[in-house]
């Protein structure tokens, strides 16, 4: 069997940024990433980040994957990667079971820390499941990683950031946003994000959704309606819109399957996107030396992801008897920055659903 | 209204732009309206002439003495929501917009310029295009606008 | 429809791979996965829900959903939106849950 310091479960920001960390600090890891390559959803933002300098704020999200990844790569000794490599097994004693390819690895640890990420959420309505409906997140991953359209009309339903965003970067490869919907009365996302698309001419349908989709073997046409505020759709307001594609966008759910398998307690806590893990102040869950960062214990954005990489391997370095030089001062440091992401108006639900999975 | 369809009103504008006797020489106007977490503006300003301060959610405020319009923030800024103005004479205002659609505008060209609302109110200048690495693909477009349109003028759009 | 210009990006002319999809000859390039070049031709039906038999694309395109299960090499329920092309590929519609005896 394999044996290893520290396996960290997702290669993404959460998780490259624990990596370089635990290295820094003399800590041997394993990376495991089920896709080709690491970077996680970091691959396919065209955008610039916000945030300050310390979570590379102004860099394009794609440029910051490369950072991210150039850092661990400075550690071969101390950090392996695999990619293309699944977890299919969690055990309390500390024994990961993956499979890369055809071939079925185990691997013995200290320290387990998971950093799968989240999901798009799915909304009901009918023929949700045609062709030609995706993920917001999907397409971005279709447009900005392999540089193919989904379609050339396009309507986004939800306006957060993501929805903003990608509707955005629909505009910038050459596809026709013809409106987005917003089921609440007041924009969800950064009005920033909101004022550039209004003054590309998409116009946001606030107290809007879809009712029905419409195609035989894929998408044709959509229903929308507009809804009262209780949020049905009130009678006579039905339009009817020529697409091809339609993006979903109603936000993100942790997934934490990992953590169900392995027994750790969870939470249900929908200001954070669904079923999330109780943590201490070190992230570390109900079952000892099994750490997580990232979106898989909150959705947030990936700045935020960045700092609980680099807080969470700290951690867990020390605790297996790898202190870092600076750890004091990385510790408030890492704490800080993250108070200081969530600290505005934006972060107030999110401080909410926090403060309920702290054990 | 900002809120329901992102076009801040009239009087939510005039908040951020100064006094008209500033306007003589070109000035960053940050069309930032909630206390998002971000500062590149600030960190990115040379002259040290936009605030945000130790919380990095608070809204930035220009110092109109000290900024002297030379566009850093405009392509710094992650929500693309700082543009330059300065009152040129009695007919024309010149912008530096950030734009980061294809095909770029070329010097020279006219195009019709667009209002927070995304409708077209007039045609503008093309004066310059600047596109270089220190840009990071955001390129600062000069325009040349009607003075009459300076508090609504926003954005280029390319005529069809 | 693949992007050609971008403002952001840059989308370099790739190798070309042929592949077969459904018994037909295509192609796609490196770096796609087989989702994404049946996407760049116009193929959006990817798989078929098992009990009503109604077509399905991809939902999330990063391994999440199942929703763009196929039969790649006869394998089946293979996640095509995570799986790389490779020249000479053979990649066929999957109409029921897959079966294992039913490769190649």
């Amino acid at each position: 069997m394999k044996q290893i310091d520290l396996v960290i479960i997702g290669g993404g920001p959460a998780g490259l940024s624990a990596a370089k960390m635990a290295a820094e600090s003399g800590l041997a890891s394993l990376i495991v990433e089920r896709n080709f390559n690491v970077g996680g959803q970091l691959v396919k933002q065209t955008h610039m980040f916000f945030g300050s300098e310390k979570q590379y704020a102004k860099t394009r999200g794609i440029d910051i994957a490369k950072i991210l990844v150039d850092d661990v790569l400075k550690f071969p000794d101390l950090i392996e990667i695999m990619t293309d490599t699944s977890v299919v097994g969690l055990y309390k004693d500390k024994v990961v079971t993956l499979l890369q390819k055809e071939k079925y690895i185990k691997v013995k640890t200290n320290a387990i820390i998971i950093a799968t990420g989240a999901s798009e959420k799915v909304l009901a309505f009918e023929n949700n499941d045609l062709p030609g409906i995706y993920g917001a997140g999907a397409v971005q991953t279709l447009m900005n990683v392999h540089g193919v359209l989904p379609g050339n009309d396009v309507v986004m339903v939800g306006s957060g950031n993501i929805g903003l965003i990608v509707s955005y970067q629909l505009i910038q490869a050459g596809v026709n946003v013809k409106c987005v919907l917003e089921a609440a009365s007041t924009i969800g996302g950064y009005k920033v994000h909101a004022s550039k698309l209004k003054r590309l001419g998409v116009d946001i349908l606030t107290s809007h959704s879809i009712k029905k989709a419409i195609g035989k073997n894929y998408l044709e046409k959509i229903v929308i309606g507009k809804l009262d505020d209780k949020w049905k759709f009130i009678e006579g307001t039905e339009e009817e819109i020529e697409v091809d594609s339609l993006c979903i966008s109603v936000g993100l759910s942790p997934l934490s399957n990992l953590l169900s398998m392995i027994g750790v307690d969870m939470k249900y806590v929908s200001t954070l996107g669904g079923l999330v893990p109780l943590i201490d102040k070190n992230h570390e869950t109900s079952i000892k030396n099994i750490f997580v960062a990232g979106d898989v214990c909150g959705v947030e954005e990936a700045s935020s992801a960045i700092v609980e990489g680099y807080l969470t391997g700290l951690v867990v370095a020390e605790k297996l008897g790898f202190k870092h030089p600076n750890y004091d001062e990385l510790y408030l440091d890492f704490k800080d920055q993250l108070h200081n992401l969530r600290s505005g108006p934006f972060g107030e639900k999110l401080r909410l659903g926090l403060q309920e999975i702290m054990r | 209204m900002l809120n329901t369809n992102g076009v801040p009103d009239k009087a939510l504008i005039k908040t951020k732009f100064p006094d008209e006797k500033y306007l003589i020489k070109p000035l960053a106007i940050t069309e930032c309206y909630e206390k998002i977490p971000c500062n590149p503006c600030s960190t990115s300003c040379p002259f040290d002439a936009i605030y945000i301060g130790e919380d990095i959610n608070t809204a930035p405020i220009v110092d109109f003495e000290k900024c002297t319009g030379c566009g850093i923030c405009v392509y710094n800024c992650p929500g693309l929501a700082i543009f330059i103005v300065q009152k040129l004479n009695e007919e024309n205002a010149r912008f530096k917009i950030p734009y980061e659609l294809r095909p770029l505008p070329i010097k020279g060209e006219t195009w019709s310029g667009v209002n927070r609302a995304g409708e077209i109110i007039t045609k503008v200048l093309i004066e310059k295009v600047s596109l270089t690495n220190r840009h990071d693909r955001t390129a600062l477009i000069q325009v040349l606008v009607p003075l009459e349109y300076i508090n609504d003028f926003v954005t280029i759009r390319r005529q069809i | 429809m693949r992007i050609k210009e971008h403002p952001i990006l840059k989308f370099e002319e790739k190798k070309k791979l042929s592949f077969f999809f459904d018994g037909k000859e295509v192609y796609g390039y490196e770096g796609d996965t087989v989702a994404s070049a049946l996407h760049a031709l116009g193929v959006k039906v990817l798989s078929h829900s098992i009990e009503l038999h109604r077509p399905r694309g991809f939902y999330c395109a990063i391994g999440n959903c199942s929703s763009c299960m196929m039969i790649v090499d006869g394998k089946p329920n293979v996640k095509t939106c995570v799986t790389q092309l490779l020249e000479n590929m053979v990649v066929k519609t999957q109409v029921n849950k897959g079966d294992i005896y039913e490769a190649n």
